[in-house]
């Protein structure tokens, strides 16, 4: 058994590992890389039929719960990835979390690369579902970060308070935070403030490990937003995410406090540029010259990050694959916010609202975070663009508002370009 | 991972250095013990089953601890656990058992005529009486490793043995996710409901997946017999009454379990149990017995008395609040019981308890009367 795992580490600068075999047999679903074919880890430890250990979903509304049917469960439940990641693992959040009648959450995750291959056959219906119709099978998901390409991008400052943009990349070779072992997290740890720490210029700065900061550093990290607390959420924590917390998590931040990296969160990395004002375009340049300079540095060491061309960049959540990308701006929209109009209007533009505590908060005085609703299917230059576009709209809706004047519902934007 | 194996052999490509958990902060007795030498020797090896040491101390690695109370800090996935671990168990069963030894023998003595006394507390101080204790069914894993279909097995053999019991013990089984909003309410107004766990030393062992699958609650008609299934253990039994008839509620705690284990046995399937450890259950506090005998008595006067806590200590006996562990008291009616669970047998244990109580309520007669207490003090058992 070891020897095999230790083939599957040694081969794992090298490009996808995504082909692999479980309990002896081939899945179908799709190969970046032919020449791997790697032997999955130990047999499932079972007792009973498939039948006797599917889950009751009966009170369920989430994804997985939609697509898992007794004969996906009984086709996939004997597999397991290379890392020994197996089926029950990936779908335990959405079994301990039915879901709310409102709001349809995933309802599972991966705990590696190789996971959204060998559970193809549920990821791929929960992914169409999540992403709108998507389809891994049969699309590409188009990767651009070219920041020159945005046209316009600086937001009028009576309406627009902050700009930000965030994602999260995974480094290929290591589990994810709901099966990593305490050494992967770690190595997780080490290979990106490694790399971070040869940022330089505008992107020079310091990393916070949770474990060792002081009272201090952690008030400030408080006083500045960008302290992350071990997460309350069932969803997260049924999912295994929160395990030997604080362990190798941490916050890197340059010194400029304009770009921010959390280490080991929900994700190997989350990555977040920020800025008050409305100079969203100055955010986005940060944002992919950042992230185009960790990649090289990580590189530099033989590492990459998890990436293909069907699904993009690779996260824990489904939810999060393409871009992982959320641009969004803090808005104050007194008029338009009232107009019932306004869900409709974020709706054709493909833009979502959340308060500004982040998602499932309400919002404070009439000041809305306005966001892409989308992820995956566009690239990070067109959903930028599309929150540019976008807000500039909700802003001129609210000028008319403010005149007296009356506004349009824009027409509907199509999702895949 | 729970009930996973598939994943075990991950970590070995990885030293034990890599591996080893910061324990810096930690203040449970898995942390206590557990050193880097003990985790590089146990770290490749696994039950049967499939669990591995770092399961075993998941909950004491996510859970540091309180600086002034001392948790276990590990589970265990299946009976072998304790076997296969013993290097690291034994040393905490060692602590938190009151010094005893890997080559102890535990006595099981359920016999409720051994008791002695025990039907007369006062009542007008004792106003219930209480005994719980938990048992596994051999040859399935415990809540923190066991997968669906083994949680629903265990839920069917309970379901069949309980159903099979009559007389005062005849009873009712209400599954967590098929009752009514009426029979919800009922079991909530007597107490008897029990909620998905929340403390974070339970979550973090797993035992919470896949709620509330295959949990439920069965009680006897008179409500005086109750059995928790796949709640933190296989089984909770707990036999209560109003009143300080202990002995009462002892006898029926003793027929009930010695009828179920015989049920058990006709369908070919013993609870898990060794001359060792006793009944062995998924926290390591509550080997042996697993039992705690308690009452709900009012001592208004006696808990203020600045030798309260030594009485209770010599007596050894437990205060909580009547809310149960970590609770705090009301209107100076407080839960005692036995502090102990291993090396002492079930009528020891309750034994103290009535014995105890007796002590402790004249106490607090005296105290009314404004009457001293100093002749009544206790050695230490």
């Amino acid at each position: 058994m070891a020897s095999s795992f230790a083939r599957v580490l040694s081969s794992k600068r090298k490009v996808g590992i995504l082909s692999l075999v479980g309990a002896g047999s081939l899945t179908v679903g799709f190969f970046l890389n032919r020449e791997q074919h790697v032997n999955a880890g130990a047999h499932v430890r079972r007792i009973y039929p498939p039948s006797a250990e599917y889950p009751d979903l009966r009170k369920h509304n989430n994804c997985m719960a939609s697509h898992l049917t007794p004969a996906v469960y009984a086709k996939l439940s004997d597999k397991t990835t290379p890392n020994g990641y197996t089926l029950d693992e990936a779908i335990q959040t959405g079994v301990d979390n039915p879901g709310h009648p409102f709001i349809k959450t995933v309802g599972m995750v991966a705990g590696d690369e190789e996971s959204y291959q060998v559970f193809a056959d549920i990821f791929n219906p929960v992914i169409k579902e999540r992403h709108n119709g998507y389809d891994p099978c049969t699309m590409k998901h188009p990767t651009d970060l070219d920041a020159s390409k945005i046209r316009g991008g600086q937001f009028d400052e009576k309406y627009v308070l902050s700009s930000r943009v965030r994602t999260g990349r995974s480094i290929r070779g290591l589990s994810l935070p709901p099966a990593c072992t305490r050494a992967e997290r770690r190595e997780v740890e080490r290979v990106v403030i490694d790399a971070l720490a040869g940022l330089k210029g505008d992107l020079a700065g310091k990393y916070f490990s949770l474990t060792q900061m002081t009272e201090q550093e952690q008030q400030q990290l408080i006083d500045d937003h960008f302290l992350f607390d071990k997460p309350v959420s069932p969803l997260l924590t049924c999912a295994g995410m929160a395990r030997d917390w604080p362990d190798a998590r941490g916050i890197w931040h340059n010194n400029e406090k304009t770009f921010l990296v959390w280490v080991n969160e929900e994700d190997h990395t989350r990555v977040i540029s920020m800025e008050k004002g409305g100079n969203m375009k100055r955010v986005f340049e940060r944002f992919c010259k950042g992230l185009l300079e960790v990649e090289r540095l990580i590189q530099e060491k033989g590492w990459e990050f998890m990436w293909n061309e069907r699904l993009g960049y690779i996260l824990t959540c489904p939810s999060n694959l393409g871009t992982g990308l959320r641009a969004g701006v803090h808005v104050t929209l007194p008029r338009l916010s009232k107009d019932p109009r306004f869900p409709k209007i974020l709706d054709n533009l493909r833009l979502q609202k959340r308060g500004t505590g982040g998602v499932d908060t309400a919002a404070v005085g009439n000041t809305f975070d306005i966001s892409n609703l989308d992820r995956l299917g566009q690239s990070e230059v067109q959903l930028v663009q599309t929150v540019i576009d976008g807000v500039n709209y909700l802003i001129e809706c609210e000028r008319k508002l403010e005149r007296g004047q009356d506004i349009k519902i824009p027409a509907p934007m199509s999702q895949f370009k | 991972m729970p009930f996973g194996n598939t994943h075990n052999q991950l970590k070995m490509n990885y030293t034990a250095e890599q591996e080893y958990p910061d324990l810096s902060k930690h203040n449970n007795h898995m942390a206590k013990v557990l050193t880097l030498e003990m985790y590089e020797n146990l770290r490749d090896k696994q039950t049967p089953s499939g669990f591995t040491v770092d399961d075993v101390i998941q909950t004491g690695v996510d859970n540091p601890g309180h600086p002034f109370i001392m948790t276990v800090g590990c589970v265990a996935g299946d009976e072998e656990t304790y076997e296969v671990f013993k290097d690291l168990l034994d040393p905490i069963i060692e602590d938190r058992h009151g010094g005893y030894k890997p080559t102890d023998k535990h006595k099981t003595d359920l016999n409720p005529d051994n008791l002695q006394g025990g039907d007369d507390l006062d009542p007008n101080y004792v106003l219930s009486s209480r005994v719980r204790t938990g048992r596994s069914i051999r040859g399935f894993c415990l809540p923190p490793h066991c997968s669906r279909g083994e949680r629903r097995a265990i839920e069917g053999l309970s379901v069949e043995a309980l159903g099979a019991l009559d007389g005062d013990l005849k009873g009712k089984y209400y599954a967590l996710k098929d009752m009514t909003d009426e029979e919800q309410q009922q079991l909530i107004d007597d107490h008897f409901l029990f909620d998905k766990p929340v403390s974070p030393l339970l979550l973090a062992s797993g035992m919470a997946r896949d709620w509330p699958d295959a949990r439920g609650i069965w009680h006897n008609d008179n409500k005086t017999f109750l059995v928790w299934v796949n709640e933190e253990d296989h089984l909770r039994v707990i036999s209560m009454q109003k009143g300080g008839n202990m002995k009462e509620v002892f006898t029926r705690f003793c027929t009930g379990l010695t009828k179920i284990e015989e049920l058990f046995k006709e369908k070919g399937h013993a609870f898990m149990w060794n001359e060792h450890l006793g009944y062995v259950l998924t926290c390591p506090s509550n080997l042996g017995t697993g039992l705690r005998g308690g009452v709900h008595v009012k001592l208004p006067n006696l808990s203020k008395h600045e030798k309260f806590g030594e009485v209770l200590k010599r007596l050894r006996l437990q205060k909580r609040g009547t809310g149960g562990v970590d609770t705090a008291a009301v209107g100076g009616v407080f839960d005692i019981s036995n502090a102990d669970r291993l090396g002492f047998s079930e009528v020891e244990l309750v034994q103290m308890v009535v014995d105890g109580v007796k002590l402790l309520v004249e106490m607090e007669k005296r105290l009314e009367a404004s009457q001293s207490i100093d002749d009544l003090m206790p050695e230490q058992k």
